[in-house]
């Protein structure tokens, strides 16, 4: 049996380490480690609630929107006005959320996962006038490749003309990704990092000049995504065609649902959102969730057995070296099962409960490619929903910005109280994100994020069944271990996000010291 | 004209990657002629390493680090984004492995920094170590500023704060470093901060200045009037945001009913933390600054 480490994968956020033990060229066992530790939970102590919307986002520079609403949602709720949220408010956080879907998605395909499908050296020889494959032929031209090299090579197949079509397009995604913070930060105040989203609403003030402002820049995002993006993703579904065969995964789906359409209903996923909540196994029916079958296990990290708990109650106390303990990612199960989460879990709980947007687009990708909703379990169906998710989201945000209403409430008051427990439930654009809190004393006694790379790269829990991330690699085979560009290839097909994830210490079983960690 | 190749090693580590991410929002230039073009004329910034955007992974990159300072031997520009964390033998981050063990963040940093150019602490983490360090600091974390001190360090350094910083801070000292070289003594503060970016209070350049002079104050979210009530840490930061803004100039914190929270300072979030409590005097003692 031979060992593959590959340390560190890269064109993720954050830091991961993969190990794959092979034999006969076929994956048998998968390891995913983080390797950093800050202590987010340890520095929310005792601080003013309201900080933990502006730290929380501070978890992920990628999907920082999305720990801004998960944290407004848990304050929402600990403040007692999970109901009051104007339309204004909630309308803003949608269209903020949804501008960090748009970057976050794009982002993903052509500048993280591209270049494993892409080779950006097909501009070398390029003769034409097109800006953007003259600049990469210049770059070429200079003879110094990074970052485009050193690569894992061998495996590009797409004809020259659609290389440089792709290496255009990874260009001009540059600029589109760009605006699409431009496209936040209208009702954000500023993107990466918003500052609008605050517990009760949000604090920018629609205005007419803003809304003509805002439509008119999301019009040329979603240009992109209909000429570019879902195109692009489905020539390389067309010549990559063994990728809607590889990394199937657990098959086993969770939603939590996200872009709320209706205020007043105090619990999240009894919510009309845009994207439902739900959970569902391949073939199957789309169940309820109930958050109170969420449990973090700890069998195989590095905890002491009585860390197993629900998240509003998880303490965490670090025992290094305990035996059979590999990781020190926590095991979120529902009801004892490991659920893959993000966009193809969105996108397939949804098309299974018959959302007729998501329905149409579905059914429109698998005609083109002539296959049927089984490819969708695949490194391949998984760009493939993130692609189309882009749209969907794109076309609902046109809508959702003409009811913004000038004048109106933004924010419901926001008073901290004196003691309380809160939960927020939203979906990251890399899956299910929780946030939990307990106040006590006006301030923070307890904070928790449950968050999408922590089920999708879960180590094996107390039953033995490995998280899906590790599912997913074994049985996958390994045509040159030298160069084995399936791995990462399936890696990140998940979009993993590392600073999420960890909120602990590397994986090498060096004492975490003197403090308890509540994670 | 030959183009002359600027070697770039960018490396991450107790952070969150919204450095990188605020970084390719640089509207002119764009982040394509960042790193693809002739940024300035004659001059090409080539990005070795960047974890979130090479291609490559694994051995084959750490390869680009370690080989580093003998076969640059002109050198190359450093930036380090995220904080260093330091206890415990700096374990709390590792980068890459060597005979299987876990390199340490702090070490590439001691490593790459001694045969650089120039190192340019990025981001309140990088800088000065951020949210990682605040108390109770788990993991030991410190900026460039604090590292390069206790390692005795002399390699020039220039800090770009900021939470994230804004793309044009970051951009705009390399583009000047690149027409006239490294700043002159004069030009960087006492955080070594760039003066063109950092050498005015927030609340000196702010639209809503005349409402605190009259004494105006918001009391809710949307309400016109002087943030300070509210929590506003522009009396506290030295940055141009009023005169900049961000993201392309489409809007910034103030201007859209948020308190500035003092996010390119030192000590952020502690020193001026709650962040929707007005700042007392009483609260900034015992920060040295």
């Amino acid at each position: 049996m031979q060992t593959i480490t590959i340390d560190p994968v890269t064109r993720i956020e954050g830091h991961l380490k993969i190990e794959a033990k092979v034999d006969g060229g076929t994956v048998k066992e998968a390891y995913s480690c983080g390797t950093l530790f800050r202590g987010i939970e340890i520095i929310l102590r005792g601080r003013d609630p309201r900080d933990a919307q502006r730290i929380t986002q501070r978890i992920c520079g990628v999907c920082p929107t999305s720990h801004s609403i998960a944290s407004a949602l848990n304050l929402d709720s600990a403040f007692g006005i999970a109901d009051k949220i104007p339309h204004n408010g909630r309308v803003m956080r949608n269209l903020l959320q949804g501008a960090n879907y748009l970057q976050s998605h794009i982002l993903h395909f052509y500048h993280l996962c591209a270049l494993d499908f892409v080779d950006v050296t097909a501009a070398a020889d390029y003769k034409g006038s097109e800006p953007a494959l003259q600049s990469l032929k210049a770059f070429i031209g200079r003879g110094s490749l990074g970052p485009f090299l050193p690569r894992y090579e061998g495996d590009y197949r797409l004809s020259k003309e659609l290389n440089r079509a792709a290496a255009a397009h990874y260009v001009e995604a540059l600029e589109i990704r760009r605006l699409c913070h431009e496209l936040g930060a209208v009702f954000g105040a500023r993107m990466p990092l918003n500052q609008s989203v605050i517990p009760g609403g949000a604090s920018e003030t629609p205005t007419v000049d803003k809304i003509a402002q805002f439509l008119w820049m999301l019009d040329r995002i979603r240009h992109f995504v209909d000429n570019a993006y879902i195109p692009d993703v489905l020539a390389v579904a067309k010549v990559y065609g063994d990728y809607a065969g590889i990394g199937a995964g657990i098959k086993r789906f969770l939603s939590y649902g996200v872009f709320d359409l209706e205020g007043g209903v105090e619990d999240h996923l009894l919510r009309k959102r845009a994207i439902s909540s739900g959970r569902v196994k391949a073939g199957g029916e789309v169940l309820p969730v109930d958050s109170g079958k969420i449990r973090e296990e700890v069998a195989r990290s590095w905890f002491d057995d009585s860390c197993a708990s629900r998240p509003p109650y998880g303490k965490t106390e670090p025992v290094p070296g305990k035996p059979g303990a590999y990781s020190w990612i926590k095991a979120p199960r529902y009801d004892g099962e490991p659920y893959e989460v993000g966009p193809l879990a969105r996108m397939y709980v949804n098309y299974v409960k018959g959302n007729p947007g998501v329905k149409a687009l579905v059914d429109g990708a698998l005609k083109e490619l002539k296959a049927g909703p089984e490819v969708l379990f695949s490194v391949l169906g998984r760009h493939a929903a993130r692609a189309l998710e882009t749209k969907y989201v794109g076309d609902c945000m046109a809508e959702w910005v003409a009811t913004l209403k000038p004048g109106e409430p933004i924010c419901a008051e926001a008073r901290i109280p004196d003691a309380a427990f809160g939960m927020g439930l939203t979906e990251a654009s890399r899956g299910s994100l929780g946030h939990w809190i307990r106040i006590e004393g006006k301030k923070i006694a307890n904070y928790q994020c449950v968050v999408p790379t922590t089920w999708n790269a879960s180590p094996r829990d107390e039953k033995g069944q490995p998280g899906p991330i590790e599912q997913t690699l074994v049985g996958t085979k390994i045509k040159d271990t030298s160069n084995p560009v399936e791995i990462v290839r399936i890696v990140r097909s998940f979009d993993p996000c590392l600073a999420c994830a960890i909120h602990l210490v590397s994986p090498k079983g060096r004492s975490l010291g003197k403090f308890s960690v509540p994670v | 004209m030959a183009t002359h190749e600027v070697p770039v090693l960018w490396i991450q580590g107790a952070g969150c990657s919204g450095c990188s991410v605020s970084i390719l929002n640089t509207k002119h230039p764009g982040i394509s002629n960042v790193v693809l073009d002739e940024v300035v004329p004659g001059q090409h910034v080539s990005i070795r390493f960047h974890p979130t955007v090479s291609a490559g992974q694994g051995d084959s990159l750490m390869h680009v680090l370690e080989a580093a300072p003998k076969e640059m031997p002109k050198g190359y520009v450093l930036v380090v984004e995220g904080a260093i964390p330091t206890a415990d033998g700096g374990t709390f981050c590792h980068v890459g492995e060597h005979d299987g063990k876990g390199i340490p963040f702090a070490r590439h940093v001691e490593t790459l920094a001694r045969s650089a150019l120039a190192v340019i602490g990025l981001g309140d983490c990088g800088a000065f170590g951020g949210l990682p360090s605040c108390a109770p600091n788990p993991s030991g974390a410190m900026g460039c500023l604090d590292f390069f001190r206790a390692k005795g360090i002399s390699t020039p350094l220039i800090n770009i704060p900021g939470c994230p910083p804004h793309p044009d801070w970051f951009v705009k000292t390399v583009a000047g470093i690149l027409l006239l070289g490294l700043p002159k003594p004069g030009d960087l503060d006492d955080w070594l901060r760039p003066k063109a970016f950092y050498g005015k209070l927030i609340h000196e350049n702010c639209p809503r200045r005349p409402s605190f002079d009259a004494g105006v104050f918001a009391k809710n979210p949307g309400d016109p009037g002087c943030l300070f009530e509210r929590g506003c840490k522009g009396p506290y930061t030295y940055a141009d945001c009023p005169d900049r803004q961000w993201n392309g100039g489409t809007n910034w914190c103030i201007r859209a009913g948020a308190p500035c929270i003092g996010c390119a300072e030192p000590r952020f979030f502690d020193r001026l933390a709650p962040i929707y409590e007005k700042v007392t005097e009483k609260r900034l003692e015992g920060f040295k600054v």
